[in-house]
């Protein structure tokens, strides 16, 4: 602890300093080896580039991202900006990069809840919690993700059709997907939200200063009111044709890998929260609790911001894999990003401009994650060295 | 398989694809590259799928089918003898990578020919073997007859397949709506059917009535009278390479030519005494066209006595699946095969 603080204040400085030393040491004893092995490098490039151009020549492939603009003529099952057949490749990969972001926030969101949950579960002292938590943890991360996907989504399709399938308020359960009833807006969101944000401003104003009660109450059966007169209506999923049309649908694929991938890494997470629980000293919770401190703020107070230093670098990399393991999603046939790329390259025969979509939006992706956990890590571990 | 297995196998297809003549994969081939690396590797690669009829491995794990006699005749006009082919599945979506990528030698998985596979993808196409169309199988229990009936239902289909495009076409001509589910794995893609998360799934009829065996109860689908394209099933090789090409088109011929003259397994040994010279020829009973050609003279005799001529292998393998020869039969009695001549 002492000496992480002496070098944490001079960070900056020295490892600056660190690095050009590094650059000079590497560069310094054989500085024309040093140029020689770079120009190889690039000359092997150059030629590796060469022979693919040439290959692509000969199978009369053009390189070049002009596929983009033209029409892709395949339709795909979940979208949510709109897409049908003939729109451009771009906007279908646009489709399946939503689909993606879409799971993999869902799942990291979820899957830390779950797993957190389950860490602290697993701690609080109860014999039986703990074997649970054991028990999930040690099952599910021994399993194989595919076949995880497989048990839930024959699970997903296996519930009734459409026809037969139960529903209550709305609610559908069935194997096309899990319906629920959504509002919608006939003359638009625009006025109707403007119009409920000032009656709530308003309520605000009165309780603040003017000291009313049952504003909240009134607040809200007015809001009511305007959305009702506005034309906001619960759009209430009902049987039509083959399908259950209307409302909110959440598709079997989709909900399938969304739990496949939330269930398989909470348990890594889990594991991560439990270890940075474990991770601060019994020494500290005792003395929290000699001050008095209930249980509840030991861990919120004293326990967690502690651990976190742990448990924030690790469930990085645990997001970065979920996000990664998402494209399992094609072997069950949720329309995410690497699936729609593939489609693209077998009907373009851009393999190689796929590919750099992918990796490019992976690595963009994985980037994004990793700084936004990288600033919250900042935060959490120097707060700590600022107290002291 | 492990979870970042399937990432890495979806990857790799794409990757695989990507570096096509990078380094010595035998890539994008010229003229001679393929056999080369056949006669040198000693057995022939060819990518198939899973369809009982066209492509089915027995309980031995011996391939069997319409498609993979022509595996066969190939190995026997390559090396002179059968069984110098090593078969393997892959899925609708990889294979045609696969192929670009070097892992096979030719694709006999039912592929059909497109315009933008030829131009776009760098792919040739031997002779067509089978004319086929995209059918629609249909659970019964929506109460469906016709395709037009199918505005709104949910539809299963096979990811890198000409259906994918083709279901997509037909309801934008019609004006209706669908919805696709778009399964890559194979198992997958019947067990949406029989769960009824679809109402349908579409493929090639050839397809589609060969996957209708394995469902647990068959009885329960009926398959649509609409065939929604032309589905030309030929065998596919890499561009560039017209000496693979030319052996894979005559030894497709030669199952057809006999055909016509009659030519059978059975009485092949009897055609050996003919007097006509073409067939003279065509057996090797007159060496010098295989001989300047540079072929063995008796490559076309071995191929119809081990696997037979085209009707032969039509009704070996296809028709117990109850197909009538249709259009799959020669000109000459009113169907679409066609052998130039021999000489
Ligand atoms: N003819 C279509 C579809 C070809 C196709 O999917 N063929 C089936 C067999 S006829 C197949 O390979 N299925 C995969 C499997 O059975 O494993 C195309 O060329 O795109």
């Amino acid at each position: 602890m002492k000496l992480s603080r002496h070098t944490a204040g001079r960070g900056a400085i020295s490892g600056q300093r660190r690095g050009i030393s590094a650059l000079v040491s590497w560069w310094d004893p054989r500085p024309f080896t040093q140029l020689f092995v770079i120009a190889l490098i690039l000359a092997a490039l150059w030629l590796l580039g060469q022979n693919i151009l040439a290959a692509l020549a000969r199978a009369g492939i053009s390189p070049g991202f002009a596929f983009l603009g033209r029409a892709a003529n395949f339709q795909i099952g979940e979208a949510v900006i709109p897409f049908s057949a003939g729109d451009t490749y771009l906007r279908a990969i646009g489709v399946g990069l939503i689909n993606t972001l879409r799971v993999a926030l869902a799942g990291c969101v979820l899957a830390a809840l779950l797993g957190t949950a389950l860490g602290v579960l697993g701690l609080m002292g109860n014999p039986l919690l703990t074997r649970l938590v054991r028990i999930y943890v040690e099952v599910i991360r021994n399993t194989p993700l595919l076949l995880q996907l497989f048990f839930w989504i024959a699970l997903a399709r296996n519930l009734p059709g459409p026809k037969q399938a139960p529903h209550l308020g709305g609610v559908w359960l069935s194997n096309r997907g899990i319906f629920v009833p959504a509002p919608v807006a006939e003359n638009g969101w625009a006025l109707p939200l403007a119009l409920t944000a000032l009656v709530f401003l308003a309520a605000f104003a009165l309780r603040r200063f003017g000291g009313l009660r049952y504003v909240w109450t009134g607040a809200f059966v007015a809001s009511a009111g305007i959305l009702w007169a506005s034309g906001i209506s619960l759009d209430i999923p009902s049987l039509q044709g083959f399908n259950i049309r209307g409302g909110l649908s959440l598709s079997p694929e989709f909900a399938a890998l969304l739990l496949a991938l939330v269930v398989k890494f909470s348990a890594a997470i889990a594991e991560i929260v439990r270890a940075g629980i474990l991770s601060v000293p019994e020494g500290q919770r005792e003395a929290a609790r000699a001050m008095g401190l209930s249980e509840w703020h030991i861990m919120r107070l004293v326990v967690l911001p502690q651990a976190l230093r742990v448990i924030v670098p690790l469930t990085t990399s645990v997001f970065l894999d979920l996000a990664k393991d998402s494209s399992l999603a094609v072997a069950i046939g949720y329309p995410d990003l690497v699936s729609i790329l593939n489609t693209t390259a077998n009907t373009t025969g851009q393999a190689i401009e796929a590919v750099l979509i992918m990796a490019g939006s992976f690595v963009i992706l994985n980037l994004s994650v990793a700084f936004l956990m990288n600033r919250y890590n900042a935060r959490v571990a120097l707060r700590g060295e600022h107290r002291r | 398989m492990s979870s970042s297995g399937i990432f890495t196998r979806s990857l790799r297809a794409l990757t695989a694809a990507a570096v096509i003549g990078a380094a010595a994969i035998p890539g994008i081939a010229s003229a001679g590259d393929t056999l080369d690396a056949i006669k040198e590797r000693g057995v022939i690669k060819v990518g198939v799928g899973t369809t009982p009829g066209f492509f089915s491995p027995d309980s031995d794990g011996k391939w069997q089918g319409f498609f993979i006699d022509y595996g066969r005749a190939l190995s026997i006009a390559v090396f002179g003898e059968d069984g110098k082919v090593e078969f393997t599945n892959s899925s609708p979506q990889q294979r045609l990578p696969a192929l670009q990528a070097g892992e096979f030698d030719i694709l006999l998985s039912g592929v059909t020919v497109t315009i933008n596979r030829a131009f776009n993808l760098g792919f040739h196409f031997g002779p067509t073997v089978f004319y086929d169309g995209q059918g629609i199988l249909v659970r019964k229990d929506i109460g469906v007859t016709t395709a037009a009936e199918l505005d709104g239902a949910t539809i299963g289909v096979q990811s890198g397949t000409t259906g994918e495009l083709n279901i997509a076409d037909f309801f934008r001509k019609t004006g209706h709506n669908f919805t696709p589910v778009t399964i890559e794995d194979t198992s997958e893609f019947i067990a949406a059917l029989e769960s009824g998360r679809v109402d349908a799934i579409t493929q090639d009829s050839s397809d589609l009535v060969g996957k209708l065996q394995q469902l647990k109860e068959p009885d329960n689908y009926i398959l649509l009278p609409e065939r929604l394209s032309k589905e030309p099933l030929a065998p596919a090789i890499r561009a560039g390479d017209d000496q693979w090409l030319e052996i894979v088109n005559w030894t497709v011929y030669a199952t057809i030519q006999a055909e016509e003259w009659g030519i059978t397994s059975a009485n092949v040994d009897e055609f050996l005494k003919s007097e006509d010279p073409a067939i003279q020829r065509f057996l090797g009973v007159d060496p010098s066209l295989a001989e300047a050609i540079g072929f063995q003279p008796d490559w076309a005799y071995k191929i119809i006595r081990t696997v037979g001529n085209y009707g032969e292998i039509y009704e070996r393998n296809l028709s117990p699946l109850g197909w009538k020869r249709g259009y799959n039969d020669i000109w000459t009695n009113g169907g679409l095969l066609y052998s130039p001549p021999f000489r």
